[in-house]
């Protein structure tokens, strides 16, 4: 089994990866479309369909959809980055383990800073935070797009494919939050409690969208008419 | 006692899979017959089972002395990699079969996030040696469980007519979302019926 499919757990196998050309330098369009791929064309959770686990759980709520988003993003961004200028050095028969090693420092890194700052997020993203190490679309990049290309494409890559996690991140917490609940929680403040009240949804929650089997029916009829989506995009091309 | 609790909590209850969508993306991409779906399960049970206990180890043995405890992740997903690396060593040296029936599964588990969610929960929970290993063998068969099951469904679903849009993976996640709903009914009060200690 080779090293690719390990990190993207067989999956992607099918889909086209986009292993960039090299280090060849690119022009305006091409450092835009680095950028933009995370959105629709090679959307992490819904075309190339990884890094579920994180999407799933914790998209309860919005702030924490959003809170996760922003960390996988950081962690994504700054792996790549390091990753790529590190390409010619990190040998390759250790180059997994290495890594995980700048991955997992990373992580580290931003749960302490949770840890401080904003105590009530860590708590609600709970072992979820330190699980960002293992989430595949991390690693997938790295071993998919970082390895090959320049310092400037993997960090574009790497903010592009983190905020198109965060926009689905969203996305789905939103479409559960609504339903489920009828409010949408965004960040507290000194006067604001920070929710959101919709009208008529409050009243007859649909309690399975909070529960677990939500979020995977969700996740099973969002899919379908996102590739719906990204094939329109494509074609008007 | 606590050990029959454990059991039935991480394997039923809390499934990682279905309750906590810990390795969805073996999940969904390993369970597509049900004789890989075996194998993969099988890998997991034995790498979690032999996880748990040694990252217990290097926790309390290690990190806890040196209050180095914020390390932790980086620490226990070391000790994944190599022990992975080290059982899939083993297993082709004693036993070519066992090799031949697990070995392709082994490199997957090193990403997979119940080995790590698993180790992480352990020390959360602050279980001891014996409850961590039987934690950990509780959370890889909830996983086999919940793999074989799926993987019977979707040969299943091969034959019957599916719209276009949803064959393959969408109609996986569906699938999967209905199998979740049935695991709702193992609620954490059925420890509490059984006379139990309760776990959370």
């Amino acid at each position: 089994m080779s090293e690719q499919e390990l990190s993207c757990h067989t999956m992607n196998m099918e889909m086209p990866m986009d292993q960039g050309n090299g280090t060849e330098a690119k022009g305006k369009a091409g450092k835009i479309k680095e950028f933009t791929k995370g959105f629709l064309k090679e959307n992490p959770t819904f075309i190339i369909v990884l890094g579920l686990c994180p999407t799933l759980s914790v998209s309860t709520q919005v702030s924490n959809g959003l809170g996760m988003g922003l960390a996988a993003t950081f962690v994504l961004f700054f792996s790549n980055v390091i990753i790529s200028s590190l390409r010619k050095v990190i040998p390759d028969s250790i180059h997994i383990p290495a890594y995980i090693v700048i991955i997992s420092t990373l992580v580290t890194l931003i749960q302490m800073y949770l840890q401080a700052y904003m105590p009530a997020l860590d708590e609600a993203l709970g072992v979820y935070l330190p699980l960002i190490v293992v989430n595949c679309i991390i690693l997938g990049r790295a071993e998919a797009f970082a390895k090959y290309n320049t310092v400037e494409d993997s960090a574009l890559d790497g903010l592009g494919m983190g905020l198109g996690l965060t926009m689905n991140l969203v996305l789905i917490s939103l479409i559960r939050e609504v339903l489920g609940h009828g409010t949408i929680t965004l960040f507290a403040t000194k006067n604001w409690d920070g929710v959101i009240h919709v009208p008529l949804f409050g009243k007859y929650p649909v309690s399975v969208m909070v529960a677990s089997a939500g979020a995977l029916l969700l996740m099973g009829y969002l899919m379908p008419l996102f590739k719906a989506l990204v094939d329109k995009v494509e074609a008007k091309k | 006692m606590t050990i029959l609790a454990i059991l039935i909590f991480y394997i039923f209850i809390n499934n990682w899979i279905l309750v906590k969508f810990l390795g969805l993306c073996p999940f969904i991409g390993v369970s597509k017959n049900s004789e890989n779906a075996l194998g993969m399960g099988m890998a997991l049970t034995f790498v979690t089972a032999i996880t748990s206990v040694l990252t217990w180890a290097v926790y309390h043995g290690l990190l806890v002395p040196f209050h180095l405890e914020y390390l932790e992740t980086l620490a226990f997903i070391l000790v994944i990699a190599s022990t992975v690396q080290f059982v899939e060593m083993v297993i082709r040296k004693i036993s070519p079969p066992l090799y031949k029936a697990l070995g392709i599964y082994l490199p997957l588990i090193t990403t997979n996030c119940v080995v790590l969610g698993i180790a992480l929960i352990n020390i959360d929970q602050k279980f001891n040696a014996l409850e961590s290993f039987f934690a950990g063998l509780a959370s890889g068969l909830g996983f086999t469980l919940a793999i074989i099951l799926m993987s019977n469904i979707r040969e299943r679903l091969d034959y019957k007519p599916v719209p276009g849009s949803f064959r393959g993976m969408p109609i996986a996640f569906i699938s999967a979302g209905l199998m979740a709903l049935a695991f709702k009914g193992f609620d954490a009060s059925m420890l509490t019926n059984l006379h139990l200690p309760a776990l959370s």
